[in-house]
């Protein structure tokens, strides 16, 4: 995949050398690298070919996933009545959840889904954020695996809720042939209402999470690398426009901190959208 | 533009050996910048935007904590006049109840004194009146002795023709006579 995109060798990058160092390439440029596929895929640090393969993406994933339960854990053993300020501003997050998304859409009814929901949230806001986080600097959520296991996990939910509450028949009557509309509507409606409740709703959460974080990541590299191709290997005039490129990764980040809040935002929504719809009597 | 143009130029063919730092860490160019960036981040965040928003939450901290303070301190107050108020009332209670003791202590003390008195005067006025009677008595006697004798004699002169002039003779028959009357009334009495 990443070959598609990846072709001829700049001038520059001809001599590069196996024998620099991490450290030295930091602060040299052997041409500039545009960002390809290839950055999702990198080299496994063990299990190469199996299914345990695990590489640095899969660190990134468990770091965030430590730091996610740790951060918690210890709010939550130090938790006073008088927050302090880093309790404030978890508890900020967490009201975040409940007054922006689970009340508006799911009203009452929604408290019982509050636990559920902010952990969603809470995941893929950690999962997102290791995208601008240095070292790490990729999301966790920029490989498609993980969006559709927490599609899945929200797939999962709606569906067992529904039949649930309206029994396998009256929860397939509800979504497959909503009321109101004449008979031979149903031809047309109720193929796409299959399509939307069984196929489309989870994979458009997972894709539009991955294909978000993908675009960013990509973005961010392409800004970095010019940058540090204009500084350390372009001369003159050149050098200077690597303060646009630069100014524009500045720009990126902060768009990349917010799109990583937005999307953690807008699957949690759609995961309580989705909820109550299966929950409603009628649609 | 120039960016468009070096998109289009290509990167190296992904490298099949990697080892060592390449992998665990992202790409160095993705690493130096993300780091620049990051640290300006931190600095504006540190430096300008925190402080801002520490000092809004630890006033509401403050707030919230004065207000429970507040609140515990009422309801101790509360309390306290509650505790006293409960003292006070048992206080009262006791200090009636020691009057209402004290008061039936005195009434009877009272009681015993004036039919202490009311004893004594009984006795003193039943004294005096016997002591008044005696005196009477006495004196009752002692006129009759005297008149009795007087009219006895001239009775008895009288009768018998006989006269007892004789002072010496004349007292001791009346002695005599009363003596008599006076055994006989009390040995009739």
């Amino acid at each position: 995949m990443g070959n598609l995109l990846a072709a001829v060798v700049s001038a520059e990058a001809a001599d590069s050398g196996e024998s620099k160092s991490y450290i030295e390439r930091m602060f040299s440029s052997d041409g500039f690298h545009a960002p390809s596929i290839t950055d999702f895929f990198p080299p496994a640090l063990f299990g190469d070919g199996t299914i345990f393969e695990f590489n640095r993406i899969m660190m990134v994933r468990l770091i965030a996933a430590i730091a996610l339960i740790v951060v918690f854990a210890i709010v939550a053993q130090r938790a006073k009545v008088v927050p302090g300020r880093f309790q404030a501003s978890i508890e900020f997050l967490l009201d975040f959840v409940k007054n922006q998304i689970v009340e508006p859409v799911m009203g009452h009814e929604g408290k019982r889904f509050l636990p559920i929901l902010t952990t969603i949230f809470l995941a893929i806001v950690f999962f997102n954020i290791t995208g601008v986080i240095p070292f790490l600097n990729i999301a966790s959520t920029s490989l498609i695996g993980l969006p559709i296991i927490m599609a899945l996990w929200v797939y999962v939910l709606y569906l067992a809720h529904g039949v649930k509450k309206h029994g396998l028949g009256g929860y397939l009557k509800n979504s497959l042939f909503p009321p109101g509309v004449p008979k031979a509507i149903y031809l047309l409606l109720t193929p796409i209402e299959f399509l939307q409740v069984f196929i489309l709703r989870p994979a458009t959460l997972a894709l539009r999470l991955a294909a978000n974080m993908i675009a960013g990541h990509l973005l961010l590299v392409l800004c970095f690398s010019a940058t540090q191709y204009f500084f350390f290997a372009a001369s003159g005039a050149m050098k200077a426009t690597g303060a646009v490129t630069f100014a524009a990764g500045f720009a990126f980040t902060l768009f990349e901190v917010f799109v990583a809040l937005l999307q953690a935002y807008v699957f949690t929504m759609l995961a309580a959208v989705y909820l109550n719809m299966a929950l409603e009597e009628e649609h | 533009m120039m960016l468009a143009q070096t998109l289009l130029l290509a990167e190296e063919a992904h490298t099949s050996e990697v080892e060592g730092a390449d992998l665990i860490l992202p790409a160095p160019y993705d690493l130096l910048w993300s780091i620049v960036i990051f640290a300006i981040i931190a600095v504006v965040f540190t430096k300008v935007i925190l402080p801002k928003l520490q000092a809004v939450l630890d006033e509401r901290a403050e707030l919230i904590q004065g207000g429970i303070e507040k609140a515990e301190k009422a309801q101790a107050e509360a309390a306290a006049a509650l505790e006293e108020y409960t003292a006070q009332l048992t206080e009262a209670r006791a200090e009636a109840a020691r009057i209402r003791e004290d008061a039936r202590v005195e009434a009877s003390q009272i009681l015993a004194e004036a039919r202490r008195r009311a004893g004594t005067d009984a006795e003193r006025i039943v004294e005096t009146a016997q002591r008044q009677i005696d005196a009477e008595r006495h004196q009752a006697v002692i006129s009759l002795r005297t008149e009795v004798g007087s009219l006895a004699t001239e009775l008895a002169s009288r009768i018998v023709g006989e006269s007892l002039a004789d002072d010496a003779r004349q007292q001791r028959v009346i002695d005599s006579f009363l003596d008599d009357l006076e055994s006989t009334v009390k040995a009739e009495g």
